[in-house]
């Protein structure tokens, strides 16, 4: 139902619903431009478009400027990395890591850098930029994210980027009027499908001022989900009919192409 | 165009896999041969995970055999009862070759076991046929017999109790060695993915002295059984099967195997041997080649559960 609310740029009236209840000084109102892609057969990627406004209250202090930090993130997986060395002269994986639990899909954006949006140390308590999202790895018994010089998580990061699955834009989010802004999610054609989670948060001088978030879901729709589903759910038939549609495809093609 | 395949989950283009389909469908008609291991890296190479690529090729190889072997069977160029021995082989083999597989997948070597036996497999299976196929091209140039087939020279196979007729192909042997044969290859495709067929029909030629006429039709036979299998199989198991792109190579591949067969059939057999030896030489030295030189990139990604 979320879908048609976006359709009509519904947040704008629901904005002037919820704006009579302040709890903050400034509060968010963002959308989607379609929280549910279909994946058809001609499906190659989408861009979603969100869009939002600052809303402000008798509390918050005049012309005050404002930064925006938008994460998209995928549905999550364990993914691991692995490292070649030369061994014996062929070089085979010896070394790797295990990613728990990671985002299949990671975007950040935002409208600055976010050296110009916060400090080293809010950007780290907030996860501001690729370097410091939390991905935890399993080193040993442990759980723990690690540094962001890591051999592994710096070559995980850069294998996702390569992919366009992982991304961060410094100058993604355009602010139209000093309190709307917009910006745009590419998402490439090999996207996991499944649910992705947006997180919006506003900064001024330096520190979180408020935040909220939405979310769209990537789903197959018509041939495309009979054809997964069936596969996961009745291999067995699945696998029967995949067989026996490869004998008739051989055997039409000796009756096409026979000779007398 | 583009189509989105609902497995692999990523949008390909039909002409792209059609043309790949027919272009390995080509090769495998003319040297009757499955042509899984050429196009299961040709897969890879566009994007589609390995898992599934494996697992829709088995299809994509029963297609094309099934049609090939039903020509076969017209022509009366299959042995029945040859297929049968050789298949009762090959289930034993395909068994234990699944439970290998899953073995050394929870060792997490497995890649590097497939690489490496495609190197030692192909290069030296490559490397003999393509000897084989210069000195007989080399003997025929001085005017020799070329038919090197038969010589009647009694080998230690011919030795081995528990003989038996097989009629259509003129020769009288023991099963011993066939359901050996037919095990090693069942093993080996369930292993590495591959019907098997360019390293059965050297050792049916080479090894049992099958004749020429059937042994490419009985090849057939033995692949399509022991593909079928593997889809159906890879298809309980791993739910990996692209059902949509296993068409588009079906549809592909039959069509080239047909042009193919026609085209096999006006080269000299000993021209053919030698193609298909430096063929497989080729892809042999190619995957050799990868893991001797140091990769672009050391680190690999994978999300795991699902597996290649």
């Amino acid at each position: 139902m979320t879908a048609r609310l976006a359709r009509t740029l519904g947040w704008l009236a629901l904005a002037a619903v919820l704006a009579a209840s302040p709890v903050r000084a400034e509060r968010l109102i963002v959308s989607v431009s379609n929280h549910r892609v279909t994946v058809t057969p001609n499906y190659s990627g989408e861009e979603l478009v969100l869009f939002g406004s600052v809303e402000k209250d008798a509390t918050t202090p005049a012309n005050r400027s404002y930064d925006l930090v938008v994460t998209v993130a995928g549905p999550r997986a364990d993914m691991v990395t692995r490292r070649k060395e030369r061994r014996f002269g062929i070089w085979i994986n010896t070394d790797s890591r295990q990613f728990l639990q990671v985002p299949t899909y990671l975007a950040l954006f935002s409208n600055r850098p976010f050296d110009a949006i916060a400090s080293p140390e809010v950007q780290r308590r907030q996860q501001l930029g690729l370097n410091n999202v939390l991905l935890t790895q399993r080193v040993g018994p442990d759980y723990a994210d690690v540094v962001p010089d890591d051999a592994f998580r710096s070559a995980f990061v850069r294998l996702r980027k390569q992919h366009g699955l992982y991304r961060e834009e410094t100058s993604a989010v355009t602010f139209l009027t000093p309190t709307l802004f917009r910006t745009g999610i590419p998402l490439p054609a090999e996207v996991p499908i499944g649910l992705y989670n947006v997180e919006i948060k506003l900064f001024a001088e330096g520190a979180l001022v408020a935040k909220t978030d939405t979310a769209f879901e990537i789903v197959k729709v018509g041939f495309e989900q009979f054809v997964a589903t069936t596969a996961r759910q009745n291999g067995f038939v699945y696998g029967l009919v995949t067989a026996f549609m490869a004998l008739m495809t051989g055997w039409m093609a000796s009756i096409v192409f026979r000779k007398d | 165009m583009q189509l989105y395949l609902p497995i692999a989950d990523i949008p390909v283009n039909v002409f792209l896999i059609l043309a790949m389909g027919a272009a390995v469908g080509f090769v495998s008609g003319m040297f009757g041969i499955g042509g899984g291991f050429l196009m299961t890296p040709l897969l890879i190479f566009v994007g589609i995970a390995p898992a599934v690529a494996v697992a829709s090729v088995a299809s994509h190889i029963a297609a094309s055999s099934f049609s090939g072997a039903i020509s076969y069977w017209r022509r009366r160029a299959i042995d029945p009862v040859l297929a049968v021995v050789l298949l009762s082989g090959g289930s034993l083999g395909t068994a234990l070759g699944v439970w290998t597989f899953t073995l050394l997948r929870s060792l997490g070597q497995l890649d590097l076991m497939i690489a490496t036996s495609y190197v030692i497999l192909l290069t030296t299976v490559g490397a003999l046929m393509f000897w084989e196929g210069l000195r007989a091209l080399l003997r025929a140039r001085r005017g020799g017999p070329v038919t090197t087939r038969r010589p009647g020279s009694h080998v230690w196979i011919h030795g081995l109790p528990l003989k038996m007729r097989f009629k259509r192909s003129k020769i009288y042997l023991s099963v011993i060695p066939v359901v050996v044969i037919g095990l090693a290859i069942g093993f080996i495709g369930a292993v590495m993915g591959i019907g098997g067929g360019f390293i059965l029909v050297p050792l049916l030629i080479y090894v049992l002295r099958v004749p020429t006429s059937t042994v490419i039709g009985t090849s057939m036979v033995l692949t399509l059984v022991t593909m079928v299998f593997a889809t159906m199989l890879h298809a309980v198991t791993n739910h990996l099967v692209d059902a949509v792109l296993a068409l588009i190579l079906m549809v592909g591949g039959v069509t080239g195997a047909q042009f193919g067969a026609r085209a096999g059939q006006k080269i000299r057999g000993e021209h053919l041997r030698l193609l298909l030896g430096l063929l497989v030489l080729a892809v042999g030295i190619r995957f050799a080649v990868e893991l001797v030189i140091r990769p672009e990139d050391l680190f690999t990604v994978r999300e795991t559960g699902v597996t290649g």
